[in-house]
Parts: C-alpha cells; structure tokens; sequence
C-alpha cells in the first residue's frame, strides 16, 4: 500500500513537532524515519497509524484519505518500542488478540486463529514459548512477540517505533536482519523510527533524516551517506571533520592548506566549512602542497579498521581518521608523530544558507 | 565452621530481617492475635449448647443475614463506582478534580455517627431526598446498604487509581491499532489489570462494612429481624451485661469473616499469578 503525507502538520502545546511534511512512500518499500529525538519521527509514524491527530494536511493510503480514521480501521500493524505487550495474556492469546477482536461476521474459526497464530509464532521461532506470560521473555522475545501480534492482522502497513533501541547491540542486529527479512517475504510497506544512522543504513529502502519537525534529506541510504544535503546530514550520519576556511576560484583555503571543491562557484570572504569523513582523510608523512601538519595525539586499534585522533598543528583543532590496518602498518605510525593530512574529498557548506 | 556457611547461603542483600520478622510478629500479636483470642477466650465459659444456642437464635439469624447481606451488597456497589471514580480521576481533567479527589477521602475522616445522623435525615421519609421516593429508604436495608457504601467509598477508589495510573497508554494504544473497539480494549485490556486492585478494595469496603457500627444504627431503625445488624446485637448484650453471649456472636462474625476474607485473598493470589510474577 502506497503512503502519502501532504503537507502535516503537528503542535503539541507551543512545540512545533512537525512542520509542513510531505512524504510519498511507494508500496513495498521499507522506510526508516531517521533523526535526534524531538525531531518529529515518532510524531509522524503515529500520525500515519492515527494514534495522533495531525493539526493541518492529509494522510492518504493508496490514494484513499485516511486523516479521519479511527487507528482501528487503517489496518496498520504498530510495534512500540516498549513493546506494549499485553501483561496479563500468554504469548499465544497476545498475537491472537488482533484476531480475537474482530467482529463476529469477520472473525475466524477458533481451529484457524490457532493455526495462523502458531504459524507466527513458528516464524518468530517462538512456538514453544506460547503459553508463557510476557514478564518471562527477554526483551529480544517481547519484541518477537510484539512483531508477531502485529502482523497477525494482516496489515498492509508496518509501523515501528524504535523497535530495536532498548535491546543490546547483537540482539539488535540480528533482529534487523530479521525485520528486513520478513518485510521482504510479507510484502508489505514497513517504516520504522530510529536515532541510529547505522541501523537506518542497514535494512532500509530510503531513509528520511528529520530535524526540528521537517525532512531534511530523502534518498537511499548510500545517496544520503555519500551525499549529504545538509551538515545536520553530514553530521548525523556518521562522524565527521570540520575544515574551516574561504572559498576561493574553487578552492577552500586556510593558511597554508587549500584543496579544490568541485562544482563550486561560490566565493566567501570567510567562514566557508568543508566536512570531510574520517576514511576520507589522507595521512601522509611527507609534506605535499595544499595538505594541512598535524600530530598523532592517540591511535586506536580496533580490528581492521585503525582510528587515529590527529591534533591539527595551525589550529590546534582535533581531527578523526580512519585507515585500514593494512595502510596504518605500511605507514608506521606512532603517537607523537608529525604527519601531514589531506582530505580525499570533501563538502563545502556555506554557513549563511545552512545552519549547524 | 559449618553455622558460618549456612549463614553464607542464607544471606540477604537488605539485612535486618530477623530482627524486622521478630517486630512483625510482636506487632501482629498484640494488635490482632491477643485481643481477638480474648473474644475466644470469654466465649469458653460457656458451655457448647449455649453457645449453640445464643448463635442459633432467630433474630440472630437475622442479623446475620441483614449484616452480610448489607456488607456485600455495599463491597460490590463500591466496587463498581469506586472504579468508575477512579476511572474519572485518574483519566480526564476537569475543573475542581483535586477538590473531589480529595473530597473522596472524607468518609475516613468523618465520625461514623455524624454520616449516620446526615443520611438518615437525608433520606427519612420526610427528608431532602427521601420525599421523593414512595418507598422507604432509611429505616429498611435499603438504608444500610447507603451508609455502609458511604463509609467504605475510599477504599476502592484509592486501591484502583494507582494501578489504573500505572497503565502504559502504549497498551491501549496497541489493542486500538490491532482493530479493538474502545470497549474492547477497557473490558480485555484494562479491566483484567484492575482486577487484584478491585478485589482488594472491595475486600477491605466488605471488611469495613461488616464491623460498622455508628453510621448504620442511626438509619437502620433497628428492627429486630428486618434491620438490626449483628454488631448492634453485640452491643444490646453488651448493656445487658451478658458478655459471654456478645462475644459468642464476635466469634461468629469473626470466623466467618475471616473465612470470607482468607477466599477473597485466595482468589487475589490466583489473579495475580497470572501476571505479576
């Protein structure tokens, strides 16, 4: 099912959680609501499941307006992400309850309901675990079960809230696989909240990166990581280094250092900034024009990526790089060590459009 | 050696339990076990066929049934609108609502013959309320079952708003996007989760009600066999000086109480099994 969001709008007391949104979200696709908190995300997943009214604009669903449906007629599947699971029921009567619900006239056999819910349950690998009560599962089982009673309804939209956050970091990744797995084979249209760009960049189709109620930037993940509309893009999405100078003839300069930026015209007198990735930042032990003298003020080991923490020597700023280990051994870098840094390419945002 | 490693075993985190169990069980002697056993004990002097006799006693009998009757009848009304208020409290903001959240105190605090003298002139026949009906009210269990749901009204109201405070708007929220009707979601949602808190309160209004005495002796009229409660009874003998038969009657109305509450805790312990563990 097809989601359109024209132009909502949401203010809770003076606080403007979303600001004039428009979103269009095609059947099928999986679609994670990425931002800081107070951004507006959750805000607008609830707003599309009806659990909040939006004060102004239209939330459609293959092209039929749903802005006035009760949440119980727009067949929306929600996870929570304290997953709201119903206390005083068992697993099996928790992924039933949807079923149970309904209306006699549209109400299954109970033969049919056990069946479909131990097909569920089967396929969150919890089937022996019908009988218990949700106080006895680990956070990764609630979850599960919560997935699993929402999609027993059959919906043809799956919300989530931040279904992964409270739960350690493997359970999480295994659980995301898994959420991109079953999206897949239900063939349904999923977008769920979260505040972690390396989860959003792992499952999802597209990925919309919210700031202060409005959509900063929708693209794939690796359009929005490789580039970034904006520096709140830039910056949330992983880390990044700073390069402070003057555009000039395409050049950014500061002192010694000046790199070329493609594609610009611009020219600032002063206060242009370049952000440049970690991988993206050269380390070199002899001096080539247009680089920028730093020191090794600390390296980390970690696997087969190294990070080394760099002290900039013209001003005193930090800089984060990262090398393959391979390169770091090849180098012979210490703590200590004069070096010389480059950034391979970088983004010049100039700050009187965008602020940081 | 070996004393020092069953310590070791045993060992809590919070310490101080056997010297906090020893004071519980003082406490609990002093304040219920003793002056109760002293009801048993008065009751020994007489012999089996009196006691059989004193508690067998028709208008006895009566006064069984009217106290338990009453008792019960007002546990459930409470129950119910006890609910109902806490409901109201706890979910909607109204003007006033912490006047009437603490108005809801006040049967505590009010000396039981005061509310007894007020319902009774309320509801007399020829009282502000009582005009209105062509039946009587005060003067006929009728009359009792107010007074006695007058006094026990707190203790629903303020075993039930913590807990209903503590449900996750997320839960509900959830019954909603899974296709439940608002009715729905309260009578399989909300109201399984309320259930220990109402059976508490209702057991202490129940509780409350068997013993009341001052409120109910002003609007009852005291008939003997239509509206005379047991703890009047008690008391009639007690000015009689005929001690041995008025705690001969406490005793009943204690075990059975006690047997009355002791199932209510049970089924208490079963519901909350389900889910609190």
């Amino acid at each position: 099912m097809s989601i359109h969001i024209q132009n909502v709008s949401k203010k809770f007391g003076s606080f403007q959680a979303l600001q004039d949104v428009s979103l269009h979200i095609q059947s099928g696709e999986l679609v994670a609501l990425l931002g800081p908190s107070g951004s507006g995300k959750t805000s607008l997943l609830r707003v599309i499941a009806g659990l909040e009214t939006s004060d102004v604009g239209e939330i459609l669903f293959d092209g039929q307006s749903m802005t006035e449906r009760h949440p119980k007629e727009r067949n929306v599947g929600f996870v929570f992400q304290h997953y709201a699971l119903f206390r005083h029921m068992t697993v099996f009567d928790n992924v039933a309850y949807g079923l149970k619900v309904r209306p006699r006239k549209t109400r299954p056999p109970k033969a049919e309901i056990k069946n479909k819910v131990m097909e569920l349950l089967q396929l969150v690998k919890l089937e022996n675990f019908a009988e218990r009560y949700p106080t006895q599962l680990s956070g990764g089982q609630r979850q599960r079960v919560a997935l699993a009673r929402a999609l027993a309804v059959e919906p043809k939209v799956l919300l989530l809230d931040e279904p992964f956050g409270a739960l350690d970091a493997k359970v999480r990744k295994e659980l995301r696989r898994w959420l991109r797995k079953l999206h897949d084979d239900f063939h349904i249209t999923s977008i769920f909240v979260t505040h972690d760009q390396e989860e959003a960049l792992d499952v999802a189709d597209r990925i919309v990166v919210m700031n202060n109620g409005k959509i900063e930037q929708i693209g794939s993940p690796d359009e929005v990581y490789t580039n970034p509309k904006s520096p709140f893009v830039y910056d949330f999405l992983g880390n990044v280094n700073l390069f402070k100078g003057r555009l000039h003839n395409g050049k950014l300069m500061h002192g010694e250092f000046s790199i070329d930026v493609p594609n610009t015209e611009a020219h600032t007198e002063d206060h242009a900034v370049g952000y440049v990735r970690p991988h993206d930042i050269q380390i070199e032990k002899t001096n080539i024009a247009g680089t920028v003298p730093a020191k090794v003020s600390h390296i980390h080991l970690l696997g087969p990526i190294v990070q080394i923490e760099l002290r900039r020597e013209d001003t005193e700023e930090f800089l984060e790089a990262e090398l393959p280990k391979e390169q770091f051994i090849n180098l012979q870098l210490a703590i200590g060590d004069h070096v010389f840094v480059k950034p391979k390419q970088l983004k010049v945002f100039i700050p009187e459009d965008f602020s940081i | 050696m070996s004393s020092l490693t069953i310590n070791k075993k045993s060992r809590r985190i919070i310490p101080g339990f056997h010297l906090s169990l020893g004071y519980t069980m003082l406490y609990v002697s002093l304040l219920v076990v003793l002056p109760l056993s002293m009801i048993f004990l008065q009751t020994m002097s007489l012999s089996w066929q009196e006691f059989w006799h004193i508690i067998t006693d028709r208008r006895v009998v009566a006064s069984y049934k009217i106290s338990f009757g009453t008792a019960l009848a007002a546990g459930l009304i409470n129950a119910l609108f006890g609910t109902i208020i806490a409901w109201v409290l706890v979910r909607y903001q109204f003007p006033f609502k912490r006047l009437i959240d603490g108005l809801v105190d006040l049967p505590f605090a009010l000396p039981t013959a005061v509310a007894g003298i007020a319902l009774t002139s309320l509801y007399a026949p020829k009282g502000w309320i009582g005009q209105f009906f062509d039946f009587k009210i005060a003067f006929t269990p009728l009359g009792i079952i107010i007074a006695l749901t007058f006094i026990g009204l707190p203790f629903v109201v303020r075993t039930v708003q913590p807990v209903l405070q503590n449900i996750q708007v997320e839960v509900e929220e959830a019954s909603a996007s899974l296709g439940a009707t608002r009715w729905q979601t309260i009578w399989k949602v909300i109201f399984p989760e309320l259930i220990p808190a109402i059976l508490t309160g209702f057991s202490l209004a129940f509780a409350r009600a068997l013993g009341e005495y001052g409120s109910v002796v002003f609007i009852a009229g005291n008939m003997p066999m239509k509206t005379e409660i047991t703890p009047l009874l008690i008391m009639t003998k007690l000015e009689q000086y005929d001690y041995a038969g008025a705690t001969a009657i406490a005793v009943v109305m204690l075990v059975t109480s006690f047997v009355l509450l002791f199932t209510i805790n049970i089924i208490q312990w079963l519901a909350n099994r389900r889910f609190v563990h």
